[in-house]
C-alpha cells in the first residue's frame, strides 16, 4: 500500500496527465452521442452574450449584403404572394385549406456565431426557449436549408448545420421527385452528396435538389442545391450525385427557425408503430 | 510575481477572444485553420509548477472548445500540450539549465531554441486536434496536410505576435 502510494506521487504528474486526458476524452464521446445536459457550449450565458456583443460590431461590415439578400428575399415572397392568389382562384377547392390548422410557424432569428471550416459546424442563434425554440426545429434561409436546431438555453439556441458530418437531410429532385438523402463529407464547404440515386433517371448537372415530403423537420420544397456532378458506374442501378448548396453557409445573417406542429405527434406516432412491430 | 499572474491572466482572455472571435473566422479554403491560443501554454513562465502547466491547459481547452461547441476536442489537445512541454523543455535545454529571469520567447531565448521549442509543441497539438476532429484514418492524407499547412500557420502568428508584444531585451 504504502509502495503503491510513492509510486502514484513519484508519478503524480503522468497520473494528472491521464487524468484530465480521461476527462477530455469523455466529454469528447459523450459530446458526440448527444449533446446534451451540459452547460459547455456557445449557447451559454458567457459565450453567447461575447458572441452577440461580436456580432453587433462586425454586422456593419456586412449591412450592404444583408440589404441586398432581405431586398431579394422580399420581391420573392412577393412573386409567391401572387402566384398563391392566383391559385386560389383557379381551384376553389385549395380554399379549404384556411380551415386546416397552420402546420409551420416561422420564428426569425439572427445569426451570432456561425463555423463552416470545421467538419462539424455549428451556428448560434439568438432565440431561445423563451421565444419558443425547441430542440429538432429545422432552420432555413432565403437561399435554402440551413441546419438542425441542437441545444437551447433562454434567449440562444445552437444549431447543428448542414456542414456537418451527422446531418442528413431528406431530399428530392424536383423534376422527378425521387427520394435520397443529401450528406457532407467534410471536404468542401460548397458541395453535398446525395447518393442512391435510381440510374435510369436521365440527371443533368443544375437539376434542382429540394427537400421532400418525407421529413419531419424542413417544410417540403426548401431549396437544398444544384446537381453538379454525376458519378455514373456502368452497370449500376444507383448513382451518387454531388449537389451544390444554394445556401451561401459563410455569409449567413438572418434565418427562419421552422417550427413544425405537428412534428411531436407524427414522430411519437411513428415510434409507437415501430415499437409495436417488434415479433411478438 | 502578481504582476506576472495578471500578465497571464491577460494574456489567457486576449488569446481565446482573438482565437475565437477572428481566427476561427478567416476560414483559408479549409486547409487553414491557425490555433494561436497554444502560446498562452508555450509563454508561462518556465518556473510554473508542472501541475499548474496541465491543469491550465485543460482549462484553455475547455474554454476555446465551450465558444466552438466542441467539447472535449480542445481540451484533450491543450492537455497533451501541456503534458509535452515539460519533455520538450528538458529536451533542448539551454547546456546551463534555463534562467529564471528569461521567458521563453525569441528574443530572449534565441530564434532557433524558440523554433523549435514552439514547432515540435505546435505540431503535436494540431496532429492531435486535428485527428480528433475527423475521428477516422480514411481520410489520412488531407488531414495531414491540413496539420503541417495550420501548423505552418500558427508558428507565423506566433512569430508575429512575439515581435510585436514582446520587447527586444537590452544586453
Amino acid at each position: 500500500m504504502r509502495n503503491l502510494f510513492l509510486f502514484l506521487v513519484k508519478n503524480y504528474y503522468f497520473f494528472l496527465f491521464l487524468f484530465l486526458e480521461s476527462i477530455a476524452i469523455l466529454l469528447l464521446v459523450r459530446n458526440n452521442s448527444f449533446q446534451r445536459a451540459s452547460f459547455i457550449n456557445s449557447s451559454n450565458a458567457i459565450s453567447g452574450r461575447v458572441y452577440e456583443t461580436w456580432s453587433g460590431f462586425t454586422d456593419y461590415l456586412h449591412l450592404r449584403q444583408s440589404n441586398e439578400l432581405l431586398a431579394k428575399e422580399n420581391a420573392d415572397l412577393r412573386n409567391k404572394l401572387k402566384t398563391s392568389l392566383v391559385d386560389y382562384t383557379i381551384r376553389p377547392v385549395q380554399v379549404n385549406d384556411t380551415v386546416f390548422k397552420q402546420k409551420y410557424f416561422f420564428i426569425s432569428a439572427k445569426v451570432v456565431n456561425n463555423s463552416v471550416d470545421r467538419q462539424t459546424n455549428y451556428l448560434t442563434l439568438n432565440r431561445g426557449a423563451n421565444q419558443g425554440v425547441k430542440r429538432l426545429m429545422g432552420v432555413i434561409c432565403g437561399d435554402g436549408v440551413v441546419g438542425i436546431v441542437q441545444e437551447v438555453s433562454d434567449n440562444f439556441c445552437t444549431v447543428r448545420s448542414v456542414l456537418h458530418r451527422r446531418v442528413n437531410v431528406p431530399a428530392m429532385l424536383k423534376k422527378y421527385g425521387e427520394n435520397s438523402m443529401v450528406s457532407w463529407d467534410g471536404r468542401d464547404q460548397t458541395i453535398g452528396r446525395m447518393e442512391r440515386v435510381p440510374s435510369q433517371l436521365k440527371i443533368v448537372k443544375g437539376d434542382t435538389v429540394i427537400t421532400s415530403p418525407y421529413s419531419t423537420i424542413f417544410p417540403e420544397g426548401i431549396m437544398i442545391g444544384t446537381v453538379e456532378e454525376i458519378t455514373a458506374e456502368q452497370g449500376k442501378t444507383f448513382n451518387d450525385l454531388t449537389v451544390r448548396y444554394s445556401t451561401p453557409f459563410s455569409k449567413l445573417s438572418y434565418v427562419y427557425i421552422v417550427n413544425n406542429i405537428f412534428q411531436e405527434e407524427q414522430t411519437k406516432l411513428e415510434e409507437e408503430t415501430l415499437s409495436k412491430d417488434k415479433p411478438q | 510575481m502578481i504582476g506576472t499572474i495578471a500578465q497571464n491572466v491577460i494574456r489567457f482572455i486576449v488569446l481565446v477572444l482573438f482565437q475565437v472571435l477572428i481566427l476561427d473566422h478567416i476560414g483559408l479554403g479549409g486547409y487553414l485553420n491557425p490555433f494561436l491560443y497554444v502560446l498562452f501554454i508555450l509563454m508561462l513562465p518556465f518556473e510554473t509548477p508542472e501541475w499548474l502547466v496541465l491543469l491550465l491547459g485543460f482549462v484553455l481547452g475547455l474554454t476555446v472548445d465551450m465558444f466552438t461547441d466542441t467539447l472535449g476536442m480542445h481540451t484533450a489537445s491543450s492537455v497533451l500540450l501541456a503534458y509535452l512541454r515539460k519533455y520538450i523543455l528538458r529536451l533542448i535545454a539551454p547546456r546551463d539549465g534555463y534562467e529564471t529571469s528569461f521567458k521563453p520567447t525569441f528574443r530572449q531565448m534565441g530564434f532557433n531554441w524558440f523554433l523549435a521549442y514552439a514547432a515540435i509543441l505546435v505540431f503535436a497539438h494540431h496532429f492531435a486536434l486535428f485527428y480528433i476532429e475527423i475521428f477516422r484514418l480514411s481520410d489520412f492524407f488531407f488531414t495531414f496536410v491540413k496539420v503541417v499547412f495550420s501548423s505552418v500557420f500558427t508558428l507565423v502568428l506566433i512569430f508575429i505576435t512575439q515581435f510585436l508584444f514582446q520587447a527586444p531585451r537590452e544586453r
